[in-house]
């Protein structure tokens, strides 16, 4: 039993199931990011947990007590909204301390907890100002303060940052994943933005459809996805996922993939288990920082191909240049050194890390287990 | 009365300028004529009007009609002036405008912030009473205030006005709600607030624009009844509609159009008075609703 | 919400205090608003004449309503004043309103001027206008004092030219909010469309004709629906300005209905004719609050 235990979980709207039997177990103080697509049900799920909507079927536990039926301010969790959803007429101390007064907290113990977060987050000169007066960037440390008052077992965060410009954003992330070093809460994060998924949390659950399509740690979730959904979501760009066929060459399995020219290349892969798919067809995943320029191919890795092919377009972004080619009938992106000499319409020498390649199976669009 | 301006894109011409002005103030001037003739002929003696005089201004400049429309014109039988009738409406006014608009109040609250199936139906219910011919209703309302012993009473009035005004009052507060934020209802829920907690703290010092639109809608409708007072009032709760109208009509002696005049004014004044005073709000209140025009 | 089963006890109370809160209006609107339209179109199938009696007599009160030339007057009446006052008001109001929306410089007074009216009492309006309308001493004896001798204008006083009096003072009283309707939608249109057609080189006619007025359709909608249930519901208007005369040349169905309920206890008949009243309004009201209701969802 975790700390938070989602048990076969689901939720319909009268005959339509939204989300289909969840199974999530929280350990303490893991910070858990539900990411997914808009409509994938991951806030759907945080409502759930916070008690703001009902649990059609399976139970949800919060230090192995149940949480159905009981009510969302007897479940010791607090939440930010992406709103924030501070009350307007309030200044920010009542804000903060609303919740406590609610809960029967005599005056002299709110304020001193007003004044610890406060401190905490360094927003004490802002306290009797009304929300209205504050920065985007001043309201998302009020709403977390007014969450972190509370000091409750599980933290829950609806897209905290999504309605912060891209700067801010990058500096409450960084600030966030300072308090939960230091605090060590439990936090169940809702983003539909796989980098704040991949830089705040211990652990990933990618959604879709009202289906958890992968648990695991960030590691995981970016190496080993589970199937192309998971791969194509997490990281950006995407992975490069193009048709191929497995020969056996040299008693070694390898992808034989199609060039611009209509050529083939082989690209051999590191799992001999993918022998078992000879000859049938396959759809292999490529990280785009694992297609280089020669000289910046990864010198640990142990499989290292190498191909020809003609560049389409080249993105110079400043710390990369990112080459667009043309693989499998697809198009395909690879992450260059900013120098690397690349000129569009003229043919390259790339190195694959076929290490980190992954396959999936074209049926399923699982990844083969090697 | 504030609609906000904006920047029109539309460019007219000297001529067509010059003649939308004229236009516009020929439709001012029809509009304040009745304006016009009721209060200048309220102060001037009774023979400067029946001598052709009605458009003019006084010659003999008099608060008398004021004064008897006020306190000693025959109205009915008894030559009281609309005095008592005024002060009628107000007891019969101030009730129900304050229980229509807590009733509308709370019911935008619900139907807004804690759905429930079929919340729209009864939403459309309660919006088509509003749209009733009220004469569908007199018969057995009558009955009704009967056998609630209310018959002839202000409360049975003030019955009436609420009821028939609980749609509007809920379509206002319904719209304005609407559009408050239902992550500070979820907020407040996780902070520990109550039904009535969350009301009372967080919706309700948010609600002065509506409740103004609220209020003066009500305010006014209710004054300005004639068909439920006529209908359902005693002879001591007879609001100043009624009394109004049976000053106006009364067939016996002289027609004093002056005092007819003076106390058409008495029964606008207090909406007139609404009107300029909060009407800006009104418009304020509608738009922050966001009330489809 | 649906209850769950191990909610404790105050949970359960947040559950229903909803309904609980929302119960005495639902209560009030069954009773004194469907209760009684229940009631009311009951009664219009019984003998019902000075009280309330419930002697079974099919649709003889509809057949007798529908024999009354009083009733056919009403009928008539109604037509006329309907389309006039529909009609009128929702010209003047759109004109106004586009007037008013060429940056017009007293904006706000003008605004103020032509609202004003919605504020008073029907009852207040028709005194103004019955006295200003009356040829003894209002404007026919006005005009003729200023020594145009020969002109007349009895409209209140005769029976063909009546009812137009009644539009007259109608349209005074809502025009204004007919305008501000329109105004309020104008303003609600997207200024880059106007710029774009002015690029495009349409006219200003054209620009109205062709750009603004399409777009003004759910302001067209609203005020017909507005005036149409308050053109039905007209009553206290004509009892200030005419008292359904001279004659009957003012009565409406709403006059109709009072004086043959309560003065001539036909209450039978009466009952008819509110229930056609109420008919009328239903096949306007309830498609349009339907419309309304389904697309806010």
């Amino acid at each position: 039993m975790g700390f938070l235990d989602i048990d076969n979980t689901t939720k319909s709207y009268g005959a339509v199931e939204v989300l289909h039997k969840i199974d999530i177990s929280v350990e303490e103080g893991e910070f858990l990011v539900l990411v997914g697509p808009s409509g994938c049900g991951k806030s759907t799920l945080l409502n759930m947990i916070a008690g703001l909507e009902e649990i059609t079927s399976g139970e949800i536990r919060i230090k192995d007590a149940t949480m159905n039926g009981v009510h969302a301010s007897k479940r010791n969790i607090a939440m930010v909204f992406q709103s924030y959803a501070l009350y307007p007429n309030m200044t920010v101390g009542k804000n903060i301390t609303f919740g406590l007064e609610m809960h029967g907290v005599p005056k002299p113990e709110r304020d001193n907890a007003m004044n610890d977060v406060a401190k905490l987050l360094q927003i004490e000169q802002l306290l009797d100002r009304k929300p209205g007066a504050l920065s985007g960037g001043q309201r998302q440390r009020v709403a977390m303060g007014r969450a972190l008052v509370r000091n409750p077992d599980v933290f829950l965060f609806d897209e905290p940052l999504s309605n912060l410009d891209a700067k801010l954003r990058v500096d409450m992330r960084t600030e966030i994943k300072k308090l939960h070093q230091k605090l060590g809460t439990t936090i169940v994060y809702v983003t539909h933005d796989q980098i704040e998924a991949m830089t705040l949390s211990t652990r990933i659950a990618v959604m879709n459809g009202g289906y958890v399509q992968q648990l695991g740690t960030p590691q995981e979730i970016y190496d080993t996805p589970a199937n192309i959904f998971v791969a194509t979501f997490m990281g950006s760009p995407a992975m490069n996922v193009l048709p191929a066929k497995v020969a056996i060459e040299n008693g070694k399995p390898t992808a034989q993939v199609a060039l611009h020219d209509g050529s083939l290349t082989s690209l051999p892969f590191s799992q001999d288990n993918m022998a078992d798919w000879a000859g049938k067809d396959i759809l292999l995943g490529i990280r785009p920082e694992t297609i280089t320029d020669e000289d910046a191919a990864d010198r640990k890795s142990t499989n290292i191909a190498h191909m020809t092919n003609r560049i389409i377009v080249t993105e110079p972004a400043g710390s990369d240049t990112f080459v667009t080619m043309e693989m499998g009938g697809k198009d395909v992106i690879a992450r260059m050194r900013s120098d690397a000499e690349v000129q569009a319409g003229a043919d390259f020498s790339f190195a694959v890390n076929m290490e980190k390649a992954v396959a999936f199976d074209p049926e399923t669009e699982t990844r083969i287990v090697p | 009365m504030s609609v906000a301006t904006q920047d029109t894109a539309i460019r007219t011409g000297r001529v067509v300028r010059t003649l939308i002005y004229l236009v516009l103030l020929l439709f001012a001037l029809f509009y304040m004529l009745p304006l016009y003739v009721m209060v200048v002929n309220s102060v001037k003696p009774l023979d400067e009007i029946t001598g052709g005089g009605m458009m003019n201004l006084p010659q003999v400049w008099t608060f008398e009609p004021w004064l008897k429309a006020w306190s000693s014109a025959q109205i009915g039988v008894e030559p009281t002036g609309l005095s008592p009738y005024f002060w009628n409406s107000i007891k019969m006014v101030v009730p129900a405008v304050a229980i229509s608009t807590v009733l509308g109040a709370l019911n935008g609250y619900v139907l807004t912030k804690w759905r429930f199936k079929y919340d729209t139906i009864l939403f459309g219910l309660m919006l088509f009473a509003c749209f009733i011919p009220f004469q569908i209703v007199l018969i057995p309302m009558a009955r009704m205030l009967g056998l609630m012993g209310m018959a002839g009473s202000t409360s049975g009035l003030v019955l009436v006005h609420v009821v028939y005004g609980i749609g509007f009052t809920t379509l206002y507060f319904r719209n304005y709600y609407a559009v408050f934020p239902t992550e500070l209802v979820r907020a407040a829920q996780i902070d520990g607030a109550g039904f009535f907690q969350i009301f009372w703290r967080i919706l309700l010092p948010s609600s002065g624009p509506i409740a103004v639109v609220s209020i003066i809608w009500q305010f006014t409708n209710i004054w300005n009844d004639f068909l439920f007072g006529a209908s359902f009032a005693g002879a001591d709760s007879q609001p100043m509609t009624v009394a109004l109208n049976n000053l106006v009509q009364a067939s016996h002696g002289v027609k004093e159009y002056n005092v007819h005049f003076a106390g058409a004014i008495l029964a606008a004044l207090p909406t007139l008075l609404v009107y300029i005073v909060a009407g800006r709000y009104f418009v304020r209140g509608l738009m922050a609703g966001s009330v489809k025009g | 919400m649906a209850m769950q089963a191990n909610a404790d006890f105050k949970t359960k109370l947040q559950i229903w205090l909803p309904k609980l809160v929302l119960s005495p209006s639902v209560a009030l609107m069954v009773v004194f608003v469907y209760g009684f339209i229940i009631f009311s179109v009951y009664l219009s199938f019984t003998d019902s004449r000075l009280l309330p009696s419930y002697g079974w007599v099919g649709l003889e009160n509809y057949s007798k309503l529908w024999r009354l030339s009083h009733w056919e007057t009403s009928i008539t009446n109604m037509g006329i004043f309907a389309f006039l006052y529909i009609g009128i008001c929702t010209v003047l109001g759109l004109s106004l309103a586009i007037f008013l929306d060429q940056k017009i410089r007293a904006e706000g007074v003008l605004r103020t001027i032509y609202l004003y009216p919605m504020a008073l009492s029907f009852i207040v309006t028709g005194t103004a206008w019955k006295w200003f309308l009356d040829p003894g001493i209002g404007l026919e004896n006005v005009m003729q004092s200023w020594g145009w001798t020969s002109f007349e204008f009895d409209w209140i006083k005769n029976s063909d030219f009546a009812i137009y009096t009644v539009v007259l003072a109608a349209v005074w009283q809502t025009s204004g909010f007919v305008m501000a309707m329109f105004l309020a939608g104008l303003r609600g249109i997207d200024n880059e469309i106007l710029k774009a057609a002015q690029m495009d080189g349409a006219s200003n006619w054209n620009l109205y004709r062709r750009i603004i007025i399409p777009q003004l359709r759910p302001a067209f909608l609203s005020a017909f629906v507005i005036l149409s249930h308050l053109a039905i519901k007209t009553f206290d208007l004509v009892i200030a300005l005419t008292g359904g005369g001279p004659g009957r040349a003012t009565e409406l169905p709403a006059t109709f209905m009072y004086s043959y309920t309560f003065s001539r206890n036909q209450m039978g008949i009466g009952a008819a004719s509110a229930t056609i009243m109420l008919m009328t309004i239903a096949a306007i009201m309830i498609p349009y609050l339907y419309a309304e209701l389904r697309e806010k969802k």
